[in-house]
């Protein structure tokens, strides 16, 4: 469910173009995460990430919806999950005013003394942190945009990307008043 | 107080009167609790047949109508119905029994996760896991039902939940934290909407089902009559407005009247009221509308800009839309005359389709027997429908005359849906005619729902267009495959006559249009349901018919 793809990039290194956040409170309880699964499937709207997970209030959960679509698609599907009685709130976030992050693990095979150090340099370049290294491979903990995820990726791609795994994207919307 | 006993008691608080139902393991305790009730209930002879009955009751009482089944068969056997009110928002409540909780997920016997099955055919499904819980899940379940767009609503009781005991307390009032129908419009586009009507040189509105169902006869009325606009319906929306007024078209559609098909083409300025712009209606929605500005009014925000950019849009419930609608226009303009360019258009259309569309050449056919019924059976009269050319023979042929008296299942399509819907209604009304005009194939698959209209005693008339076919493929398969048949033929189908009598009702075969006339008399007297076997010509095809993936302007007219 949660892949990602790599959203447009704009020039000034952020995604824009046809990228939506879309920002949900849902009721905390079973068979919520389905129906809103069920509801894309069903409707035929084309979900890049989902996110969920608790939030400040006990009874509440925030998913957290991107998509790379055009701006009725994601109208409608706004509308339709409004629909979802479990769904209490929904917004489309502005994109500008909207901090956003994502997290990335990625193993990678590190065989030389060279590859490893070169490695560690990009991960402290993109602010990344080492979480495990291995005789033969390094564990790479990466958060921010998409982007900037993709673009790690891209870099060490050629050592040999031996196992990925990503969140999807989590967001709120800047200022108090959300 | 036991979860089944609690159960009885808050539809008994919901004033409901009459609950169609089939027992079994999973809703025993259910049952039991019935004995005594002050309740009606009927016993169905198929569960699918308990949804449909429901739905038909709900139509004409425009309030939810109850259903009950036992878990896994019998819950999946209300499914169609369930699907059949989702598609046509229709309010149903249905309680189905469940395995004791404890064996929730041990694929026990006959466990179906039927919140699961259910999830996208209804507003909503509760299952409850403890007996405390039942009260206030029956009131949300109502009023999800039965506010904002209705609709189905399914309530799964695990066994053990039923027969549990807990301290109940009933609500007299509960509130649905995500859930929000909107019911007032927003004046400001009230506002815009008016200027856009104004401005219109051939206007024409365009109502559905929603008018139905948020019973806005009078204000619909009194918006045409003020405009003098030519008025179309959807099929859904057919009786939305009197099918013999001076401003009625019929229904548009695949099988809509041609001349309202030909005028929706020809308009400017469109008022879509409790319409969805469904394919069947439309034809392409990218060509329909084309260079027409159109205004939407809907109860429901994701019907706005789904299938069709409107200009404007009007969010609430169609009645006080309407009203408001009609309060501002009567400020700007007088009564309009009865004579227009745009309505004597009107006319000439109509002229010329009747003068075109020839009558199938036989002694008795679907069309006249059709305007028949309309000639006998009082204004007032219910009328319901299968699928299939049946059902499109009734949309072209039998005006509807009071507003809000014809159904059909025109969402999902659902033969074998008229006439348990039939008995439904008749449920509901129980001192009005009810008709269900039928085909052989649809009719063949609820018939056994005649042992309920007759120890129910809720006596039916089932219009039997007798084709020996599943017709309406038939149709599709003379037209688009060259005449190949495949699978239509209804060989050594019973003879319905008889069936009618076995089950202690009425068969009259109707072989001639005199014949007819004395069955429909008969019928209509009769203290039991009347089956009335008309036997047509298979080959009679339905005219006119926009194909599939056509727009309205390709219709074909004739064969
Ligand atoms: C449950 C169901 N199965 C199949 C269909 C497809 N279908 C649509 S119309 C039709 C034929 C209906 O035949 P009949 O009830 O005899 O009516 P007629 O068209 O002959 O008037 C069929 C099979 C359907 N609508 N519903």
């Amino acid at each position: 469910m949660a892949t990602t793809t790599t959203p447009q990039t704009g020039t000034a290194g952020q995604p824009k173009g046809n990228w939506y956040i879309v920002s949900a409170l849902v009721e905390n309880k079973p068979g919520v995460l389905f129906r809103v699964t069920n509801l894309f499937r069903a409707r035929n709207f084309n979900i890049e990430s989902i996110t969920v997970g608790s939030t400040e209030q006990q009874d509440l959960s925030r998913m957290t919806i991107t998509t790379n679509s055009d701006e009725k698609t994601v109208e409608q599907l706004i509308k339709q999950l409004r629909k979802l009685i479990d769904v209490v709130e929904v917004k489309m976030l502005d994109i500008d005013n909207t901090v956003y992050r994502e997290l990335a693990l990625i193993k990678m095979k590190a065989v030389e003394p060279s590859t490893r150090s070169e490695i560690i340099n990009y991960a402290t370049i993109f602010r990344g942190n080492i979480l495990d290294i291995g005789k033969e491979n390094i564990t790479v903990e990466i958060t921010g945009s998409p982007d900037k995820i993709d673009a790690f990726k891209n870099l060490v791609e050629h050592y040999g990307i031996s196992q990925l795994a990503r969140t999807g994207v989590l967001a709120l919307q800047r200022g108090l008043d959300n | 107080m036991s979860g089944a006993k609690a159960l009885i008691s808050a539809l008994e608080k919901e004033g409901v009167e009459v609950i169609f139902g089939l027992p079994g393991g999973a809703n025993l305790p259910i049952y039991d609790a019935l004995v005594g009730a002050n309740v009606r209930h009927i016993l169905v002879r198929h569960e699918q047949s308990a949804s449909h009955m429901a739905d038909g009751y709900a139509r004409i009482k425009r309030k939810a109508g109850v259903c009950f089944a036992t878990s896994g068969p019998g819950a999946t056997n209300l499914v169609t119905g369930i699907a059949t009110a989702y598609a046509d928002s229709s309010p149903v409540v249905a309680v189905t029994g469940q395995v004791p909780l404890n064996m929730i997920g041990k694929d026990a016997f006959q466990e179906t996760d039927i919140i699961g099955v259910a999830n996208p055919c209804t507003k909503y499904a509760f299952q409850p896991r403890s007996p405390a819980e039942i009260p206030e899940t029956v009131k949300k379940a109502f009023y999800i039902a039965e506010s904002g767009r209705p609709g189905p609503v399914l309530v799964d009781i695990p066994k053990d939940v039923q027969t549990a005991e807990a301290e109940m307390k009933f609500p007299d009032l509960i509130k649905v934290r995500g859930y929000n129908p909107s019911t007032e419009a927003d004046l400001s586009e009230v506002g815009r909407a008016v200027e856009l009507i104004l401005k219109a040189e051939k206007p024409i509105i365009m109502a559905g089902g929603g008018v139905i169902l948020s019973g806005a006869f009078a204000e619909l009325q009194a918006l045409a009559e003020l405009l003098m606009v030519p008025v179309v319906t959807t099929f859904k929306g057919k009786g939305a407005f009197p099918e013999n007024h001076p401003l009625a078209m019929g229904p548009i559609g695949m099988h809509g009247h041609a001349e309202a098909n030909k005028i929706i083409i020809e308009a400017d300025c469109i008022l879509a009221i409790g319409a969805r712009f469904s394919d069947r209606s439309v034809g392409r929605f990218d060509e329909f509308g084309k260079g027409m500005s159109i205004i939407h009014m809907d109860i429901d925000p994701a019907e706005i800009g789904k299938n069709k950019s409107v200009d404007v849009a009007i969010v609430g419930d169609v009645k006080s839309s309407l009203k408001t609608l009609v309060k501002l226009l009567s400020k700007k303009i007088p009564k309009r005359a009865s004579e227009s360019p745009w309505l004597r258009r009107r006319k000439e259309l109509i002229q010329y389709f009747s003068e075109t569309i020839k009558d199938y050449p036989r002694d008795i056919t679907a069309k006249k027997s059709l305007k028949k019924l309309r000639e006998l059976l009082p204004a007032k009269g219910i009328v319901t429908t299968e699928v299939g050319q049946c059902q499109m023979w009734a949309s072209l042929h039998f005006d509807v005359i009071a507003p809000g008296t014809f159904f059909s299942s025109t969402g999902l399509g659902t033969m074998g849906f008229g006439f348990p819907a039939s008995i439904g209604a008749k449920a509901a009304a129980p001192n009005v005619p009810v008709v269900d005009i039928a085909g052989d194939g649809s009719f063949n698959m609820t018939e056994n729902s005649l042992a309920v209209s007759v120890l129910d005693k809720l006596p039916v008339i089932v219009f039997l267009m007798n084709n020996y076919m599943l017709g309406m493929v038939a149709q599709w398969q003379r037209t688009f495959y060259g005449r190949r048949y495949s699978g239509v033929h209804q060989h050594n189908c019973p003879d319905y006559v008889k069936i009618a009598e076995a089950y202690g009702a009425q068969g009259i075969r109707a072989q001639s249009m005199t014949e007819l006339e004395k069955a429909i008399k008969s019928a209509l007297k009769s203290d039991v349901a009347t089956v009335i076997d008309i036997p047509i010509d298979p080959d009679e095809d339905v005219y006119p018919f926009v194909a599939p993936g056509t727009g309205l302007k390709d219709m074909i007219v004739g064969g």
